[in-house]
């Protein structure tokens, strides 16, 4: 339902241009999920403090309930649903790293990235990370074999691998 | 065809989770809905003065205000003692007073801001000491009113005790006798809660010929269907539950409580969905949460360290209301053992309330919690005797023939083989090596251990019918009430059918959503009973379908059943396999060369029901709550740091008798995050009240559960002691992994600091009060 106060704003987001109704109080996870249909990013908290709505602006991970659906404007969005076959989403598969798999989005969105980013990333890098997200199903230890086995510092391959950019 | 059982076996809907494409409740398109919020109360006790919804019902976009004026209603899973809006009074923080419904979800939440309630506050039961003492302030004033929905509910009139569990068995005064030592402990344990990562959701609509339908994140839809149709007096057929991917439940999807109130909802504004998602501050303390416990328990021991006899007192934090309290005072009353031979003794399980957030089932189902309280007084009794806390372990630890409380006897099928668990686990966390050990620079390094035992608590009636369909590739669809809430149920049932069949598990299709309309009934998603119960119901289904396809088969290839056999997808003759056909020429009937056709599409049906169970004895305890146990030892290492009080877990260890492993990776994970969170629960997590009773931390940046870093490392190993009636010998895992961990964590702590660690979780601050106390 689109009323008075609402903005039409276009977002790029996996690569395509969408048009949206939004008003300025609007997140970006609402906006995903809602406007969208990109439910991959999950509300876990809306407050911050779990990660599952993580998505990537700009090849960086970002909390989509803490920024504003007109903050991503001129920005690339990327959400799980965007991810087309990159290793991390077989390296979780082949390492267990998810049970009821609510927080596994998020977790793909913040491995992917730090995998592009810090190829090599040592383990204090990767637990500064990943300590953004909870997950409650599993005991941790898959999700970091999971991004281990991704880390075996061949930056080029995962750019080329990876998402829309 | 090589067995495919005991091979890690990546779960059916794997690629649906990396991709986005798995959708839970609150992901489904529905259109178009309308959204409720609740008010949620800000008092722990207080009388209902009056509420003013003018303002609220004035807002854009409201259709609909609505309070228990609307609806006097109770419900409950045993005893209907919860108004699912707050009635006359409300009793803990956070309990849903009004329910706005609107069209958009802000609407909503702004108008129930502007809903006025005043309050007439009431003094607050904010312990379990001060529900149990004299002359108590009493939550539940018509507690002997209510009605039973389940017939073993035993309220005591006057009191806040919605129900008491005794056991008794053997001869308690000789039991004294015989001890050379006796101790005494005493124990408390928080509230806290399942923090799954999706929070609770449902959503209804009532359809213009009056049907219910509901979708929510539940792990009994079922009983959601039959509570329903209880509270509102809507015939069962009409009420049709169905149930998605649910992200992580542990016990706390498993009573209705958003859904009555998204029936209620929708029964106000007819004919549009309406969409009821709890907000995270909401799912901590509005729905149900983990119950808190307080215990003492007296102990004697002969010389040897025979323990002789027991007396033990529990007294469940059931919060506001009964919900499932009654079935957790039973469980902890019958297991109050533990995994060990106690020859005499007594047990008194109260469920109690206070004016805390109300108690529903968790991982571990109260054994986590009894666990604690026993596992601590065997510490503290070998202490007692100068001996090793792992012999007393394995001296007491139960043997084929020994009497369980309930007077069940006990087999290696149904128990297990304890004693293997704990030489295995000796060995894992070496513990010969000695606890504590100084470390270079001033830090000490220490291990505890502790068992664990469970036995599903189930009613006598629990069970699960399995639907097989067969497509024209000959592959089948596998339709059964399991609900997918992570530990891959579902692949479990497909992995069990595929071994049965001789077929591979790439030809086997799960249906992964729950509908109570055409899905066959499953008691609950719950027990870890799930392999058994729905295994059971599978493996029949599987027989009845090969029957099925074995007589057609004879018709087609001119030969007695008997002397066929069937794998991949054929049927052959066993003496010449050059003849055979092939499942999908006979699964929509077999076709005779001038195209006759017999016999029509096939379909395989299979039940179980639990067996010989019984309800227990109300003054002695005497029955059968389960079909078997699983047994485990459990160890954590600790580093501690003297100076600060601080401490990290090294490594936790994990034993099991999982009966046959069926799908090692998915196994170990469940176990491990069964460990993850019991660390959680030593270390953090719990519900902490100001003295007004209103929990202070209802987020997660408050309410701490473990984070990626903060964990040890994992050893998990299994042994393999058949369940002979369980499917392939398989026994349930699923909430085991978290039973013992943070008694294994207090007992390592209680040795690296030399305190007597008698409650949770164990924060820096409680050891160093501990340690400088007089
Ligand atoms: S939903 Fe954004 S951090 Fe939890
Ligand atoms: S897999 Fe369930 S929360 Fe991480």
């Amino acid at each position: 339902m689109h009323y008075a106060g609402d903005s039409i704003i276009e977002l790029h987001v996996n690569g395509e241009s969408k048009s949206v109704a939004v008003k300025p109080s609007h997140t970006l996870l609402d906006v995903l999920r809602k406007q969208l249909s990109l439910t991959g990013a999950k509300p876990g908290c809306a407050n911050g403090d779990c990660g599952a709505c993580t998505v990537l602006i700009d090849a960086m991970p970002v909390k989509s309930c803490l920024m504003l659906a007109v903050e991503a404007i001129g920005r690339q969005i990327t959400t799980v649903e965007g991810l087309k076959d990159a290793p991390i989403q077989d390296a979780f598969i082949r390492n267990w790293g998810f049970q009821c798999g609510y927080c596994t989005s998020g977790f793909l969105m913040v491995c992917h990235a730090l995998a592009m980013h810090h190829p090599n990333a040592e383990q204090s890098v990767i637990e500064e990370w990943l300590q953004s997200n909870l997950c409650r199903c599993t005991g941790y230890a898959e999700i970091k074999d999971a991004i281990q086995s991704i880390l075996s510092g061949n930056l080029h391959r995962h750019r080329q691998r990876g998402a829309f950019f | 065809m090589e067995s495919q059982l005991g091979k890690d076996t990546v779960r059916k809907e794997a690629r649906d989770k990396v991709t986005g494409a798995a959708k839970y409740t609150n992901d489904l398109a529905d259109a178009p809905m309308r959204h409720a919020k609740l008010l949620t109360s800000s008092h722990a006790h207080a009388r209902i003065v009056a509420i003013d919804t003018s303002k609220a019902s004035a807002m854009p976009g409201v259709r609909s205000v609505i309070t228990a004026q609307d609806s006097h209603l109770l419900c409950g899973s045993m005893l209907r003692d919860r108004p699912p809006l707050a009635d006359g009074k409300v009793r803990y923080y956070g309990e849903p007073v009004a329910m706005v419904v609107a069209d958009e979800e802000q609407q909503a939440q702004a108008a129930a801001g502007k809903i006025q309630v005043t309050y007439e506050p009431l003094p607050v039961v904010n312990s379990i000491a001060e529900a149990i003492k004299a002359n108590p302030v009493i939550v539940h004033e018509q507690l002997m009113s209510y009605t039973k929905m389940e017939q073993e509910v035993y309220p005591l009139p006057g009191t806040n005790i919605c129900h008491r569990q005794k056991i008794s068995t053997g001869n308690l005064p000789k039991g004294w006798a015989d001890s050379e030592t006796v101790i005494e402990g005493s124990f408390t344990l928080p509230q806290s809660d399942h923090g799954a990562m999706e929070t609770r959701a449902a959503r209804c609509i009532i359809m213009p010929d009056g049907r219910v339908m509901i979708k929510s994140s539940s792990q009994a839809p079922y009983s959601v269907k039959e509570e329903i149709s209880a509270y509102f007096n809507i015939p069962a057929g009409k009420i049709i539950v169905q149930v998605p991917l649910v992200g992580g439940g542990f016990g706390g999807k498993t009573a209705a409580q958003l859904e009555v109130l998204a029936v209620i909802a929708a029964r106000a504004v007819q004919g549009q969905w309406i969409n009821l998602v709890n907000s995270r501050e909401e799912d901590l303390v509005s729905s149900p949460s983990h119950l808190g416990l307080a215990a003492t328990i007296k102990m004697g021991a002969a010389k040897d360290g025979k323990i002789m006899a027991a007396a033990m007192t529990f007294y469940i934090d059931s919060g506001a209301y009964a919900e499932i309290s009654p079935k957790l005072a039973k469980a902890i009353a019958v297991e109050c053992t533990g995994p060990y031979n106690i020859p005499n003794l007594q047990c008194d399980c109260c469920s109690v309330y206070t004016n805390h957030p109300y108690a529903i089932s968790f991982r571990g189902f109260g054994h986590e919690a009894l666990a604690f309280c026993l596992e601590r007084m065997v510490d503290k009794l070998a202490f007692a005797l100068n001996m090793d806390p792992f012999q007393v372990r394995l001296i007491n630890a139960v043997r084929p023939g020994d009497l369980k409380p309930t007077q069940e006897k006990t087999t290696l099928s149904n128990t297990g083989d304890i004693r293997q668990c704990l030489e295995k686990l000796r060995t894992l966390i070496n513990w010969d090596e000695g606890t504590p050990i100084k470390e270079a620079n001033n830090l000490i390094r220490a291990k505890g251990i502790a068992c664990l035992i469970k036995t599903s608590d189930t009613p006598t009636d629990a069970g699960a019918a399995v639907i097989l369909t067969f497509n024209s590739d000959g592959s089948i669809n596998l339709n059964c009430g399991a609900v997918e809430i992570g530990p891959a149920m579902k692949t479990t049932a497909a992995q069990i059918l595929a071994e049965r069949m001789k077929m591979s598990l790439e030809d086997i299709h799960v249906q992964l959503t729950v509908d109570t309309a055409s899905s066959p009934y499953y008691w609950k998603t719950v027990a870890s009973m799930t392999t058994y119960i729905i295994g059971r119901a599978v493996l029949n289904a599987a027989d009845d379908a090969l029957g099925q396809l074995l007589n057609l088969a004879a018709i087609a290839l001119h030969c007695p059943p008997e002397d066929l056999d069937f794998k991949d997808k054929i049927v052959f003759v066993k003496h010449d396999p050059t003849l055979y056909i092939a499942f999908k020429d006979l699964v929509k009937g077999y076709q005779f060369a001038n195209g006759n056709t017999i016999k029509g599409p096939l379909v395989g049906r299979g039940s179980f029901v639990m067996s010989r169970l019984r309800p227990l004895d109300e003054a002695t305890g005497k029955g059968k709550a389960g079909s078997s146990w699983t047994v485990g030892a459990q160890a954590v290492e600790i580093e501690y740091d003297p100076q600060q009080h601080t401490y990290r877990p090294l490594k936790a260890v994990t034993v099991i008798d999982a009966g046959k492993v069926l799908n090692p990776k998915t196994a170990k994970g469940v176990v491990m995050g069964g460990m993850c969170m019991g660390l959680g629960l030593g270390m953090n997590e719990e519900f902490v009240y100001d003295p007004y009773g209103i929990v202070a931390n209802t987020s997660f940046r408050t309410y701490k559960m473990l984070r990626y870093g903060e964990t040890p490392n994992y050893l998990v190993e299994f042994v393999e002691t058949p369940q002979i009636d369980a499917p392939y010998g398989a026994r349930g895992i699923g909430e085991h992994g978290i039973i013992a961990i943070p008694v294994a964590l207090a007992n390592a702590i209680a040795s690296a600091a030399q305190i007597d660690v008698n409650r949770l979780p164990i924060t820096p601050e409680y050891i160093w009060r501990e340690k400088t106390r007089a």
